[in-house]
């Protein structure tokens, strides 16, 4: 403990007190609040020592609210007014909503986001996810002795842009100021990585009460790097509880019950799962709204026997997301177990028979997202000493990179690489005769240069005049110790040479790396579909030009029937080009390519035998 | 009901209030702050306010105000040394939980 020395009267303050921070993790299920105190994360509890909140919301008659276990209490007989899992709803429209089902609330359609009719009127779920994350807000005052300086809050990896708004607006109308929101599995990375500080690759699996993410992270001196994603934004612990439910109604012979039967019905199946982590068997009782009984004993065997397809539904992500990053079971070296719902032996056991290896799940499922997001929240409120609050030294924070053809990037050097570097790749000529070529260096992981941050251009002058595609243009990037990037080009042939430093760091802020690297993951599949495009845009003009430039020059070699067809081909393609089709612009181009196939032989026949007239094999740099 | 000192704090605090040249004694109490609720204050004390309590330890007055008292019943002040830094630390039998800084803690 510290050592306090004898302050004057006057300074009754004390010490300079640390910002207070707190990570917010606003879960489908529960919610929760942390905070870190010299360097230690943990999870604040209520004035019950209870750290969890259920993320329920109770309106009143009168206008009062309930929030978390004593909302939950009510779910049974005030369904209508008692929210659940209202982060489903978060951002989103009455037609999402509709689609999921068995939900008993009143839906109200609203522009842009789905309200609901309560007793104290219609609420929107920013308003309902206000409340929760206010009795966060207040509990973490109380502890902490006086207002937040903020709070980073989590959500899921998978939410688009009106979700995280819509979050971003509860928090603000909680009264929270929202220094940054962060993807769940990177609070989980980021609890255990810096906790830790073990390296390699690991994958983040979250099955929580409503949703199943999936994550794979490669963690390095206490930076990661998210190399794929999957999940199931409709998979997770309730759906046991359900299955459970219906098993017990099925056993008892009974249909379907009334809403508030099934509430509580649920409720009782939800605390039998919980149990079933610790024992083998566990009864489930629920008394029924007309007075009966509905008791069974349920066995862990039957339970797992019943939710074995739930527990298969969480691998099929999980293979897609580890085939994303090119990554087999046996590379990752741990999977962090994150989720309530994790607790359940089966879903254990099925993640160490997939991965060969046993989870881990040092930190409290429950809390490790919190933990994580209580971290950061510390970090951006600057209590971190200097030198301690930037991770990003010995890598390279984000890729770089250079222009290519169409405004699209090609990575050299790829994001997190360890510093010193070098890499180089080889270019070449786009147009015939061309002589210089301008190299524009860039920063980011999006596909496209204008989503990207642009460091340097230069140019390489005095390449020697040569068909398109002849030249041999070597880039090499250097990053040496201190951060410094040097980028050259030379050209083979020729041995022209040009160069430039750049400093890839400088201006780049920890929240511009961190805001460029979750667009890049927010936009992985948009930018997928852009680049193709320019790259069959691209493809596509390069082939026109080659054409049109060859008929122009070898127009004799070809029969005039053969011509014509060209032609067609070359205006079908012209006419692709503009458009946003990306398999017009390819079938079109593939045409082109097949039919000049034959004319392209019968030219590089007669390049060849001109070529070889004057020149000795020795000058042909093959 | 008492908060003491050992005889080595007790040396430190007269050393620390010749220094200053004035003051009755030494002043501690708790105030709310920290992450677990409560931390320490530890002052001169140039007054005796009428809500203190006044205990005697080795030779220095010791200063509590009422309110504190509860938190701080039985605490015996120690002086030490951790490394190069040297201190007044407290030995508060009433703590129950504390944040990994010890500059603040839960009764
Ligand atoms: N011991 C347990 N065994 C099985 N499931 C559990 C256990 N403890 C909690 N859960 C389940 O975890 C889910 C909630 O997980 P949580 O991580 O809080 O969810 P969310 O992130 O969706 O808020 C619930 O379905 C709950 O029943
Ligand atoms: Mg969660």
């Amino acid at each position: 403990m510290a050592l306090l020395q004898i302050a004057e009267p006057e300074a009754a303050s004390g010490p300079r007190e640390p910002r207070r921070a707190v990570g917010i993790d606003l879960g489908t299920t529960n919610s929760l609040v942390a905070t870190v105190c010299d360097g230690v994360p943990r999870a604040l509890p209520d004035e019950e020592g209870r750290v969890l909140l259920p993320s329920i919301v109770r309106y009143l008659p009168g206008g009062g609210v309930q929030v978390g276990y004593e909302a939950q209490a009510h779910q049974g007989d005030d369904p209508k007014n008692t929210i659940a899992s209202v982060k489903r709803l978060m951002g989103r429209g009455l037609k999402d909503v509709a689609r999921s089902g068995n939900a008993p609330y009143d839906f109200v359609d609203a522009p842009g986001m789905v309200q609901l009719r309560t007793v104290a009127g219609v609420k929107s779920p920013v308003e309902v996810s206000a409340e929760i994350l206010r009795v966060l807000r207040l509990r973490a005052e109380r502890a902490l002795g006086g207002p937040l300086a903020g709070a980073v809050v989590t959500v899921p990896a998978y939410f688009d842009d009106a979700q995280r708004q819509a979050t971003r607006d509860a928090a603000r109308l909680a009264g929270l100021e929202v220094l940054r929101l962060l993807n769940e599995p990177t609070a989980a990375a980021v609890a255990y990585g810096l906790e830790n500080a073990a390296e390699g690759v690991y994958a983040v699996f979250d099955l929580g009460g409503g949703t199943f993410d999936f994550s794979v992270l490669r963690l390095a001196r206490g930076v990661f790097e998210v190399l794929a994603t999957a999940g199931d934004a409709a998979l997770g612990g309730d759906d046991f509880d359900l299955r459970i439910a219906r098993w017990a109604l099925a056993q008892a012979g009974l249909g379907e019950p009334a809403a508030k039967d099934a509430r509580r019905l649920v409720l009782a199946a939800r605390a039998a799962k919980e149990r079933l982590a610790q024992q083998d068997e566990t009864p489930l009782v629920c008394e029924l709204a007309d007075g009966r009984r509905l008791e069974r004993v349920l066995s862990r065997a039957t339970f797992e026997r019943l939710t074995a397809d739930l527990v298969d539904r969480t691998l099929a992500p999980v293979a897609r997301a580890l085939r994303d990053a090119g990554l087999s079971p046996a590379d990752v070296k741990g999977v962090v177990m994150v989720g309530g719902a994790t607790r359940m032996r089966h879903v254990q056991r099925a993640v160490a028979e997939f991965f060969g290896r046993a989870p881990l799940n040092d930190l409290d499922p429950d809390q490790v997202v919190a933990l994580g997001a209580a971290m950061q929240a510390n970090v951006l409120a600057g209590n971190r000493p200097a030198g301690e609050d930037w991770l990003l030294l010995d890598v390279i924070p984000l890729s770089l990179g250079i222009e290519t053809m169409g405004g699209l990037v090609e990575r050299i050097i790829p994001r997190n690489s360890a510093i010193p570097t070098a890499r180089a790749q080889e270019f070449t000529t786009f147009k015939d005769g061309q002589t210089a070529m301008s190299i524009h260096v860039v920063q980011g992981e999006r596909e496209l240069v204008a989503d990207c941050r642009s460091l340097a251009r230069f140019e390489l002058r005095g390449i020697p005049p040569m068909p398109a595609g002849a030249a041999r243009v070597r880039v090499t990037f250097q990053v040496d110790a201190d951060g410094l990037l040097s980028v050259s080009a030379r050209e083979k042939s020729s041995g022209v040479e040009a160069s430039v430093a750049v400093k890839p760091s400088y201006g780049l802020t920890e929240s511009d790396i961190e805001r460029m690297l979750r667009d890049s993951v927010e936009h992985a599949r948009e930018d997928a579909q852009a680049r193709a495009l320019a790259e069959a845009r691209v493809e596509g003009e390069r082939l026109a030009a080659a054409v049109r430039a060859a008929i122009a020059a070898d127009g004799a070699l070809l029969a005039a029937d053969e011509r014509a067809e060209l032609e067609r081909l070359l205006a079908h393609l012209d006419a692709a080009l503009p458009g946003a089709d990306t398999a017009a612009i390819r079938r079109a181009a593939d045409a082109l390519n097949r039919a000049s196939e034959p004319f392209a032989a019968r030219r590089m026949d007669a390049a060849v035998r001109r070529a070889l007239a004057g020149r000795s094999l020795a000058d042909l740099d093959v | 009901m008492a908060v003491t000192l050992t005889e080595n704090a007790a040396a430190h605090v007269k050393r620390h209030l010749a220094r200053r040249g004035k003051g009755v004694g030494l002043r501690v109490g708790v105030r709310t702050s920290g992450c677990s609720g409560l931390a320490y204050r530890l002052e001169y004390a140039d007054a005796v306010n009428p809500d203190d309590l006044e205990f005697e330890s080795h030779g220095v007055k010791v200063v509590v105000d009422a309110k504190s008292l509860p938190y701080l019943d039985g605490t015996e002040l120690d002086y030490a040394r951790e490394g190069l830094n040297e201190g007044f630390r407290f030995r508060n039998p009433n703590v129950k939980d504390q944040c990994g800084c010890g500059e603040s803690f839960n009764v």
